[in-house]
């Protein structure tokens, strides 16, 4: 029997007796915020003159809002609503305060705060709590961006499909499973009655409650791949725009 | 035969705590909880331990091993790489008794102020499986407190003194959820119970051996019910017009 002695309580950003590569997902984590900002920033701020190619209009710049008067990038005027969106949601919110505010970052992991901790109890991250509203305002945007993806089918009066058809509409598949797989959404299409079978309109809730809830087991997942192919579309329309790539036709009648 | 070398916290709350190095030899389908079996056994009669099933049903023998919360009768021993040291320490949110025994009454303390099932006078007492399917999920709980012990809030920023925790959210949970329930235990949650200082940061999910959905099935869905009740002006308004409140 061979002795050390030590203290059991970690008390240090940091300390912990876990032994395995928990510092690897935080990090991945910061990594894919950080490219996709920086991807974002650049796009909105300094490179916004290709917003379009034929039927295609990027999703970072829909719905086309151009006014008068207005000689900033349209972007600044659209970007905040999905930024909240996923600022304030629920699997988001657990990224962020992980890899970013490191509360905690890892689980069983020490770190600073002390007792002063208080949550999403106060200003500012009492406004957390608004996210269903920011939820009302990504399901019209995300009803727009189909809107896109149907005008993409067409060019000059033809119907079309490009490779960027493709791109828009697998973008719209995935942007449909985050956002229709949100918590918020869980609870106010069923999730807040107490009894699923005591009325016919629970009932009728309990049924759109169990797609949701479906959708929401992977909601990490969907959070991901549609940030992912968001960016891609965007990317994809901006590389036809500046003339860099050529949209191959799949078919066209 | 395979021997396993076992860092096992030693101590109380007076004396210094010190890890002792144990050898241990390891069997096929060996747990942790057997390893330690072994050493009260053969090499040290006086370390203390709490474990009762070794089933994984009674949820006793919660410790952190590597560093990780987990039931010692649940962590098998093939995982651990030969010649790798196990570290086995109690669990660190609770005081400590002595060894790998610590004092989770703070737990049973918060379970008390929890309004119990109060299902109303004339309750027919039949529901459909479809009613009952996301309270079943919250029954499965064994009382491990692993999640407890993972926690930040209660970890590390030591705030028992106005939070709950994770286990007694799902408790919450599986009663605000039952169909023939009539309490509303909203309010509480809110100001007393401290739902706010989650952060849904997920450690308890990712530590739960009964594999409850603790964050995403209990704690959001109690978090929205706050937000219906304190945070959305457009439902408060909703509901007035309609109820006629
Ligand atoms: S999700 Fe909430 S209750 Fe669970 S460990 Fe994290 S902060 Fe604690
Ligand atoms: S919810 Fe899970 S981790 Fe928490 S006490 Fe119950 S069984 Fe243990
Ligand atoms: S919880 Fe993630 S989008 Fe609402
Ligand atoms: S001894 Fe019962 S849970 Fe491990």
């Amino acid at each position: 029997m061979n002795q050390t002695t030590t203290s059991p309580v970690p008390a240090k950003l940091g300390a912990t007796s876990r032994s395995n590569a928990w510092l690897i997902e935080p990090a991945v984590i910061f990594c894919g915020f950080a490219l996709f900002v920086c991807y974002v920033t650049w796009r909105a701020l300094y490179d916004w003159q290709y917003i379009e190619w034929g039927p295609y209009l990027s999703p970072f710049f829909s719905p086309k809002l151009i006014f008068p008067g207005w000689q900033w990038s349209p972007a600044i005027l659209l970007l905040w609503e999905p930024a909240a969106f996923r600022a304030t949601c629920y699997y988001f919110r657990k990224a962020y305060y992980r890899a970013l505010f490191l509360d905690p970052p890892a689980c069983a992991v020490g770190h600073l705060g002390g007792h002063k901790y208080t949550g999403e109890n106060r200003f500012p991250l009492i406004l957390q709590n608004v996210h269903r509203y920011f939820l009302y305002l990504a399901l019209t945007v995300l009803a727009l961006l189909w809107v896109d993806a149907f005008v993409a089918c067409s060019y000059r009066g033809h119907i079309r499909i490009g490779v960027g058809t493709v791109v828009l509409t697998v973008n719209c598949l995935l942007l449909s499973f985050y956002t229709c797989g949100c918590h918020a959404l869980r609870h106010l299409v069923g999730g807040r009655l107490k009894c699923f079978s005591c009325s016919t309109a629970a009932h009728g809730q309990f049924k759109i409650w169990q797609c949701v809830t479906r959708l929401n087991e992977r909601h990490a997942l969907w959070a991901w791949t549609s940030l992912g192919t968001v960016a891609f579309a965007d990317f994809y329309v901006r590389m036809l725009a500046a003339g860099v790539w050529t949209d191959i036709s799949l078919l066209q009648l | 035969m395979r021997e396993a070398i076992l860092k096992v916290f030693r101590g109380t709350p007076v004396e210094a705590g010190k890890f002792i190095t144990y050898k241990v030899p390891v069997e096929e389908g060996m747990v942790v909880l057997d390893a330690i079996h072994y050493i009260q056994g053969y090499l040290d009669p006086e370390l203390s331990v709490r474990w009762n099933c070794k089933a994984a049903k009674c949820g006793s023998c919660s410790a952190e091993v590597n560093g990780d919360p987990s039931l010692m009768c649940k962590t098998r021993m093939d995982q651990f790489a030969e010649g790798e040291e196990i570290t086995i320490e109690p669990i660190k949110t609770f005081p400590l008794i002595k060894d790998l025994v610590t004092d989770v009454s703070f737990n049973y303390e918060v379970n008390k102020q929890i309004p119990p099932f109060c299902p109303a006078d004339d309750a027919t007492w039949i529901f459909k499986q479809e009613d009952i399917d996301r309270v079943q999920e919250f029954r499965k709980c064994i009382e491990c407190f692993l999640c407890q012990d993972v926690c930040h809030v209660l970890r590390d920023h030591e705030r028992k003194d106005a939070f709950w925790g994770p286990r007694f959210f799902v408790r919450s949970a599986g009663v605000e959820m039952h169909p023939l329930d009539c309490g509303n235990r909203i309010p509480l949650l809110e100001e007393q119970g401290g739902l706010g200082f989650c952060n849904i940061t997920k450690c308890c999910t990712e530590v739960c051996p009964e594999e409850i959905h603790i964050t995403d099935n209990a704690i959001i869905a109690l978090k929205e019910r706050v937000v219906d009740e304190y945070h959305d002006p457009l439902a408060a308004l909703l509901r007035r017009v309609f109820k006629g409140k």
